[in-house]
């Protein structure tokens, strides 16, 4: 019999229908990975799990845990189930800890709450459990805070609370998603192992195929509250029924055409040893500010008509970088300079109108309050003499229509638009005022990998149409290897790696380089798995 | 639910608001006539609130009063909101730098004050009256606003689409004005009201220690303390300008959460 087994689940929130009959079972031991883009319902499966769900949410069916019926349960009783047969990893390792308490005092916390242990039992018990976790007691003391550790020793702390009384489920919605990519490895590692050694099942929910891939023992593919395809591991991939699961699968390993650049070497950008400080809080009143060095010495040249991919672990200073390049903060030293001048907070509108950038957030980087097509003309403020009128109507449609929407769309407000539409808004943003280089920060991130492909397409699309030249900042290895010519690694504040994307994928120099492409996780190869006989 | 809160606010704020209005072209009776034969009346059907030891109408009394108070109240909140929102936005503009040091500090200075003490110093130089009154609490509503503003604008100041403005080179005037200040107006109203209520208290309480609107002039707070010393044989006197203050701040109150409610697209969206 399963440990886990949900029957016919419907959801509604509301009286919106979410969930339309999802079952699913996951087995004492095993791995169930449930995936799908986002509002296909994925996490409201793992939070009907634990009942914790939004107010006004009405279900049906059945979810048994070992025979013992879930969906009825009194709450007292599911406080009694969570965290100790139910264990929950969350996504964020950044907000999931309490910031004031020591990570042993919420590792206790949970032992303390459902056992009869003494405090002594309870402490002895959390420095156990960290330790199996990775992080051993000589090393990381229970008395630390939160903001002591990196991200990946957060994430580590909260799999401890989950897993601190050994529960029979542990469920882990995209436990990864936040991390950079060695940790990912890490963290998958660590959960993989401990699934072995207690016997318990885990039912992870992700987006990412390639994780999915390498961790579970069976997938469970949903879409719009359904569940669309379900199958062992490799079975499945070898031979995928629904098309939306090919769908998804070959948007993961999307890979754009990207139009070879035949220009001659003539520098649009030219960084040359640029330092990036930020001072530090003053320790006492008038002792000398200390400074963190964040772009430390870095020194490339974007030609026209060049792809450059910049790639690097959060922390590594990118974003700094991306920053000074826009002229949004000064250097403390070197230069950096854009079509022969100088790029710094006080330079001329024309430089500036010359430089555009898009964001990663596609919720974050517009103004509530305003239309598309206010939205989209921002940068005419660059122009000395704006286009009005009739003129400004033209070139709003023909941003729009380049990024694949309607002129009709000028009229809307933002919180019309998915995210995908977004994004493409910030672009026309972009491109409105005809700049030469644009800086992708992070600008496909967030998007669902149906979406991605699309997007990634039109930046292949629109390099050939505007002649443009890009700098792509991402986390993401397979994004950068398939929409760059060149790339850059950054780590620490420096460039350890630069070459044309193709040869630092294949033979990375810096051991670094190497390290981070090991990392990320890959999806299996379909030709490889169909040909094995089953 | 969400808009019985409003429903009763407004209404109470709008049954002041019209008694205000209409008594600049009509009360009942003129409330500067003394008519000593009928003092002390409680409600009856000519005087509906009865008179007070002047044989004054108090209904007529009360309307004026509500004129007095909401003006003063109005124009104290519009001298913190024009001169504390700016304030506000060039602090967070600027964080960290000297300019936001100096005008956050500030800010602290005239929260430091006690604010009876300042009203006193502004009526013992400048003479009591309404306008002095305006004045005093005018200042105090000042910080209130400045560092409310600072607070909701500076995390906009992070977000992505002040980035983007930046990288259409828009300075930080104007990003405040286009972007900031229309993301943070829902704030700004919700706490105008709840000062609007405060301002109204200050008042009363102002022109109780005879420091605000001065005799003809009729105004909750004076008829309130004109109402102590009868309180054992006429309290209706001391009841009604105290029940009329009770019920404007409620509803003022009670129209700033309404409007926080319907505002603030956070509790908007778990509704929906």
């Amino acid at each position: 019999m399963s440990l886990l087994a949900i029957q016919n689940l419907e959801l509604s929130i509301h009286g919106a229908p979410i969930l339309k009959g999802v079952s699913l079972d996951v087995a004492q031991g095993e791995i169930v990975a449930i995936t799908g883009e986002s509002g296909s319902g994925k996490s409201l499966t793992a939070f009907s799990v634990m009942q914790l769900l939004p107010r006004g949410t009405v279900t049906k069916g059945s979810i048994q845990l070992d025979g013992t019926d879930l969906l009825n349960a009194p709450d007292a009783e599911m406080c009694d189930l969570r965290g100790n047969d139910i264990g929950m990893v969350f996504q964020e390792p950044m907000t999931a800890l309490n910031p004031l308490m020591t990570i042993g005092d919420q590792v206790m916390e949970t032992i303390l709450l459902h056992t009869s242990a003494s405090h002594e039992e309870a402490r002895l018990k959390a420095e156990e459990t960290l330790t199996r976790v990775g992080l051993p007691s000589e090393k990381f003391k229970l008395a630390r805070f939160p903001h002591e550790l990196s991200g990946g020793q957060r994430q580590r702390v909260v799999i401890a609370m989950a897993i601190a009384l050994r529960p029979r489920l542990l469920i882990a919605d995209e436990p990864t998603t936040a991390l950079d990519v060695t940790t990912q490895a890490q963290i998958l590692d660590l959960l993989k192992d401990l699934v072995q050694d207690f016997g318990m099942g885990l039912l992870m929910i992700t987006h990412d195929l390639a994780v999915v891939s390498g961790m579970a023992d069976r997938i469970i593919v949903m879409r719009n509250g359904e569940v669309v395809e379900t199958g062992e591991t490799s079975a499945l991939f070898a031979n995928m029924q629904h098309e939306y699961t090919r769908a998804l699968f070959a948007a993961s390993s999307h890979e754009v055409d990207l139009p070879t650049n035949t220009r001659p070497d003539n520098a649009l950008l030219v960084v040359k040893d640029a330092i990036r400080d930020y001072p530090r809080p003053r320790t006492e009143l008038f002792a000398p500010r200390e400074y963190n060095r964040a772009v430390n010495g870095i020194s490339f040249t974007l030609n026209k008509g060049e792809r450059i991919g910049l790639v690097g672990e959060s922390g590594c200073g990118k974003s700094t970088l991306t920053r000074a390049i826009l002229g949004l903060e000064p250097l403390q030293g070197g230069s950096i300079t854009a079509f022969g001048q100088d790029v710094a907070p006080d330079m001329p509108a024309a430089l500036r109108s010359g430089l555009q950038v898009v964001f990663q957030d596609p919720y974050g980087s517009f103004n509530p309050r305003h239309k598309v097509a206010r939205i989209v003309t921002e940068p005419f403020h660059l122009l000395p003499n704006p286009p009005k009128g009739k003129d400004r109507q033209n070139r709003i449609s023909e941003a729009l229509i380049a990024v694949g929407l309607q002129p009709s769309d000028a009229d809307k407000y933002i919180h019309a638009f998915s995210g995908g539409q977004r994004q493409r808004i910030a672009i026309a943003r972009a491109l409105i005022i005809r700049p030469e280089l644009i800086i992708f920060d992070e600008a496909v991130s967030a998007l669902d990998v149906s979406i991605r492909a699309q997007i990634l397409d039109l930046i292949a699309e629109l390099t050939q149409s505007h002649d443009l030249s890009y700098l792509f900042i991402s986390h993401d290895l397979s994004v950068v290897r398939t929409i760059t010519d060149r790339v850059l690694v950054m780590k620490d504040g420096e460039i350890v790696e630069d070459g044309p994307t193709e040869q630092v994928f294949n033979t990375p120099n810096h051991p670094y380089t190497a390290s981070l492409i090991a990392a990320a996780p890959t999806l299996p190869d379909v030709k490889a798995l169909t040909d094995v006989p089953a | 639910m969400r808009s019985r809160n409003l429903i009763i606010g407004s209404v109470l704020t709008a049954i002041f608001l019209v008694a205000a209005l209409v008594s600049f072209v009509w009360t009942p009776f003129d409330v500067t006539q003394m008519n000593i034969p009928s003092k002390l009346k409680t409600p009856n059907g000519t005087n509906w609130l009865g008179t007070d030891h002047f044989g004054r109408d108090i209904f007529s009394m009360i309307m004026v009063g509500a004129r007095t108070s909401i003006a003063v109240a109005l124009v104290a909140v519009s001298i913190g909101m024009f001169i504390g929102v700016p304030l506000g936005l060039a602090a967070a503009a600027r964080q960290g730098s000297l300019l936001d040091e100096v005008i956050m500090r500030g800010n602290d200075l005239v929260f430091a004050f006690p604010s009876l003490v300042i009203a006193i110093l502004i009526t013992a130089v400048f003479g009591p009256g309404a306008v002095n009154a305006i004045i005093a609490i005018g200042i105090f509503n000042i910080p209130v606003f400045a560092r409310l503003t600072r607070g909701a604008a500076l995390p906009l100041w992070q977000r992505e689409f002040i980035m983007a403005a930046r990288v259409a080179g828009k300075g930080s005037s104007r990003i405040s004005l286009e972007h900031i200040l229309p993301n943070v107006t829902n704030l700004l109203i919700v706490q105008g009201t709840i000062q609007f209520s405060l301002g109204i208290l200050a008042e009363a309480g102002l022109s109780y220690v005879g420091l605000g609107a001065q005799p003809p002039l009729p105004s909750w707070g004076r008829m309130l303390a004109d109402a102590q010393t009868m309180v054992s044989f006429a309290p209706h006197l001391a009841l009604i300008p105290g029940g009329a203050i009770i019920l404007t701040v409620l509803g003022l109150n009670l129209m700033g959460d309404g409007l926080r409610d319907l505002l603030d697209p956070r509790i908007r969206v778990d509704r929906t």
